[in-house]
């Protein structure tokens, strides 16, 4: 419950011009949904990552705003079309305000 | 032998017939006759590749007794189509005379009588001779030997050994390829350290870590026979994490994953291959919908469900095999191809009658070998039964009854769970229960007999839930296996309705009273799938209850009422 | 009940008693979501636009391994050009405690609208997907998921 989130992400280190790459995404997350509730039936108050994003060079790629349906130690893939080399910015944003990062760069020739 | 080309002539008017070109000749053999090994060999080839399907054996290394289903219910597209036929019917269909070799094979009726003249089947040194034979008519470079899963589970030693005796012997064999189900219950790391090691393939286009989404096995194989490349894809059991304990294999996630199969396919058929196989554990209902969906499939060898077909079952372009269970039989593929593609194919189901091939030495003196540490156990005689103890059916067999009854005596309970599992040898009237006949039928490595309250309702939503499993029209949405078996209380089911609306009339058999949904029953079960559960192994439950018993008689079991077929 | 039931509750009473997990039991005193409630968020978003059929591949399993991991993978086809590409796409689900399970933003520069998650669901249920064109037009899937105790198999 209190360990810090860990995001872990796979982008390939490499890819040729005009390919189609997958990035996998995985952040270790309670994903409380506040639904539940404790041992003396008060409800655990909601604590989720309430929203995924990424970005390439500053610009943003994609984004996606989970709700508490999404499981613990939430995983997000999507595609992106490399056309130059550069840097991703990918940001999970919790309901508490935290902000978690993690950066990727790849090469494109 | 019909050729591909004339059975497709002679299917062309519908969609998916079978055919029966399996048993040729023998299908047609007179009554009692007997057939020789050279009977059963016998068979005329065609083209460059011979492919031998084995599948479902669990663990049986020795011959058997193995009684096909007298009840096999087919839902939706698959209701009254093969492999959904029994005993008059499936005879009718494939040309098959009663009361001969192939009979006694391959249904259920008169099979007492008919055990007595054509003996046990399976024996995998007998296999072993089949094989052999076919590779040294055809040479090495022409036969793939593939497996269909099921292969490492269902006998005493295998359960010991944690499936080295199985491993071992499928080595010997010169096992190609393999697909798997219960395979997965000895638990991730075993199956992974034999899959990273087996002379063999362990092929799985269909499971996936949980954590990235990536393959855990390999998910096809290219072999190169007779000069054609053949394309092995392999698929396991699509519901393995539901129908098995998914705690013995956490990180893996399963499904059916069709567009898969058809990226690999495609990609297949890049790479040169000439022939497209899918080593399927599906069940044949959920193959027979599937090669309407994926295209460029030439056969699919299917398994899980145990059916035996001496016949192909076509589907569009694509071929679909039933080679049985348990060791009886090995099918034999002759596949020709020109310009890439396959254009004859030629099929025999070879009934692996005991009495009739001659073990293969080596093979026997290695299962000798594997079974030498539990012999003792094996044989040792713990009862014996008057009546005919059997599994296939699909709610409820004799040794299912024998089962219950041993858990309501044991544990005792007001009702008994039994698994309606398909596999463990029958047993003939006068036969002996010995420990290796309890345990063929209940070696498990989640064997626990529980002992709990549960209330009418949840006994009513069990049974909905499992024959939505067995029954759902559409096969994707089915699990396999039969109905759970029940001892204490009986039930009324019309397979015909939807989930939630099958089950009525649920009656506490002993009292003869109706049971109540508020009211908590003492219920005995086994093979729960969850984690920790309480309780002795089953097959001490059945032992203990065979010994008090000393002989045992199953009444004729009628707790069942069945509509809507 | 080894489930660790982290989102949703669930009546999970048969401790170790029945052949699986109770997936399937619904809360008894939780409201739930049904197919109106879904049509409300999609008017919410989108007023009483037209939802057209087709476009829209929802790749869901037919039955949940794990109820509280179901993979769901989407793909919408379009060229995804600046001129033409899938500006959002919404996945709900009609038998969960709140009907939205995620949606996304998708741009140009992701090559193909295509994307992965997991969700958690308590009962067997329909999941609902719709995509938002950059020209305004909708398109909606929709897909039955089911969650069972499963079957002893073969």
């Amino acid at each position: 419950m209190t360990t810090k989130p860990t995001p872990r992400v796979r982008v390939p280190a490499k890819a040729a011009a005009g390919e189609m790459i997958e990035i996998k995404t995985l952040i270790s997350h309670e994903m409380e949904s506040g639904q539940r509730k404790d041992a003396q039936g008060a409800t655990i108050p909601r604590k989720i990552i309430n929203k995924f994003s990424a970005s390439f060079n500053g610009k943003p790629v994609f984004s996606a705003d989970w709700h508490p349906a999404i499981s613990a130690n939430p995983y997000q893939s999507f595609f992106f079309k490399a056309t130059e080399s550069g840097e991703f910015t990918f940001t999970w944003k919790d309901d508490d305000g935290s902000e978690y990062s993690a950066k990727n760069k790849i090469s494109v020739g | 032998m019909v050729s591909r080309r004339e059975f497709l002539q002679a299917t062309s008017a519908a969609a998916a017939i079978s055919v029966a070109a399996g048993l040729g000749p023998l299908g047609r053999a007179a009554a009692q006759q007997r057939l020789s090994q050279a009977d059963i060999l016998r068979f005329e080839p065609t083209g460059t590749v011979t492919i031998l399907h084995v599948t479902d054996i669990h663990a049986q290394l020795m011959p058997l007794h193995f009684r096909e289903p007298s009840i096999n219910l087919g839902v939706g597209a698959a209701k009254g189509q093969p492999p959904h036929l029994v005993d008059a019917e499936f005879r009718a269909h494939f040309k098959v005379a009663a009361g001969s070799a192939d009979a006694f094979a391959l249904t259920s009726d008169d099979f007492v009588s008919l055990a007595k003249t054509y003996g046990k089947m399976g024996g995998m040194d007998r296999v072993a001779t089949l094989v052999k034979a076919v590779r040294a008519e055809r040479g090495d470079d022409k036969v793939l030997l593939l497996d269909g899963g099921d292969t490492w589970q269902g006998s005493w030693s295998s359960l010991q050994s944690k499936a080295q005796d199985m491993v071992d012997v499928m080595s010997a064999l010169k096992t190609d390829a393999m697909v798997g189900h219960w395979e997965f219950t000895l638990g991730a790391d075993r199956v992974k350290e034999i899959a990273d090691s087996a002379s063999f393939a362990f092929l799985a286009q269909n499971i996936r870590d949980t954590e990235w989404n990536e393959p855990v096995f390999a998910p096809r194989k290219v072999f190169e026979k007779g000069g054609v490349k053949v394309a092995v894809i392999g698929q396991a059991l699509p519901r393995t994490a539901i129908a098995n304990p998914r705690w013995m294999f956490p990180a893996w996630e399963f499904g059916i994953r069709e567009e898969e199969i058809q990226k690999q396919v495609d990609e297949a058929r890049a790479e040169g291959a000439a022939v497209v196989v899918l080593l399927s554990h599906d069940g044949f209902d959920v193959d027979r919908k599937l090669a309407t969906r994926v295209k460029g499939l030439d056969v699919i060898l299917t398994a899980h469900t145990h059916d035996a077909m001496p016949g192909l079952v076509r589907v569009g372009e694509t071929v679909l095999v039933g080679s049985g269970s348990h060791g009886k039989f090995v099918s034999r593929l002759d596949i020709a191809t020109s310009g890439g593609k396959v254009s004859d194919i030629r099929f025999k189901l070879m009934p692996v009658f005991s009495d009739a091939i001659a073990p293969d030495a080596e093979m026997a003196a290695l299962i000798a070998k594997v079974r030498a540490p539990y012999a003792a156990d094996l044989s040792r005689e713990i009862g014996r039964t008057e009546s005919l103890l059997y599994r296939r059916g699909n709610f409820n067999g004799s040794f299912d009854d024998l089962i219950c009854d041993a858990m309501l005596s044991q544990r005792d309970a007001e009702i008994a769970l039994s698994p309606g599992f398909r596999w463990g040898g029958t047993l003939l009237p006068g036969d002996a229960i010995t420990w290796e006949a309890i345990t063929n039928a209940t070696a498990i490595t989640y064997p626990n007999c529980y002992r709990n309250e549960m209330t009418g309702a949840q006994l009513k939503e069990i049974l909905e839930d499992v024959a939505d499993n067995i029954f759902h029209p559409d096969p994707y949405f089915q699990g396999g296996g039969d109905m759970v078996r029940i001892g204490g209380m009986g039930y009324a089911i019309d397979i015909g309705k939807p989930m939630g609306s099958r089950i009525s009339g649920l009656t506490h058999l002993k009292s003869g009273q109706p049971i109540e949904a508020a009211k908590k029953y003492v219920v005995a079960g086994w093979a729960s799938v969850n984690e920790g559960t309480q309780g002795p192994p089953i097959w001490d439950v059945v032992r203990n209850h065979v010994a008090a018993t000393k002989t045992v008689t199953i009444k004729p079991n009628d707790a069942v009422k069945v509509t809507g077929a | 009940m080894p489930l660790r039931s982290n989102g949703l509750t669930r009546r999970s009473t048969i401790t170790a008693g029945a052949m699986a997990a109770f997936a399937s039991l619904l809360g008894a005193r939780m409201a739930f979501a049904d197919e109106k409630a879904v049509m409300a968020e999609i008017r919410k978003l989108y007023g009483d636009k037209a939802l057209a059929e087709g476009r829209i591949r929802l790749d869901i399993p037919e039955i949940a391994e794990n109820g509280l991991v179901v993979p769901v993978n989407i793909e919408v086809e379009s060229p995804m050009t600046e001129a033409d590409h899938v500006k959002a796409v919404h996945i709900f689900a009609d038998g969960n405690p709140q009907p939205g399970i995620v949606s996304y933003s998708f741009t140009p520069a992701c090559g193909k609208a295509s994307a992965a998650t997991r969700m958690r669901l308590a009962q067997t249920q329909n999941i609902v997907c719709v995509a938002e064109m950059s020209n305004g037009s909708l398109h909606m899937a929709k897909a039955n998921v089911k969650v069972t105790i499963g079957g002893c198999g073969g």
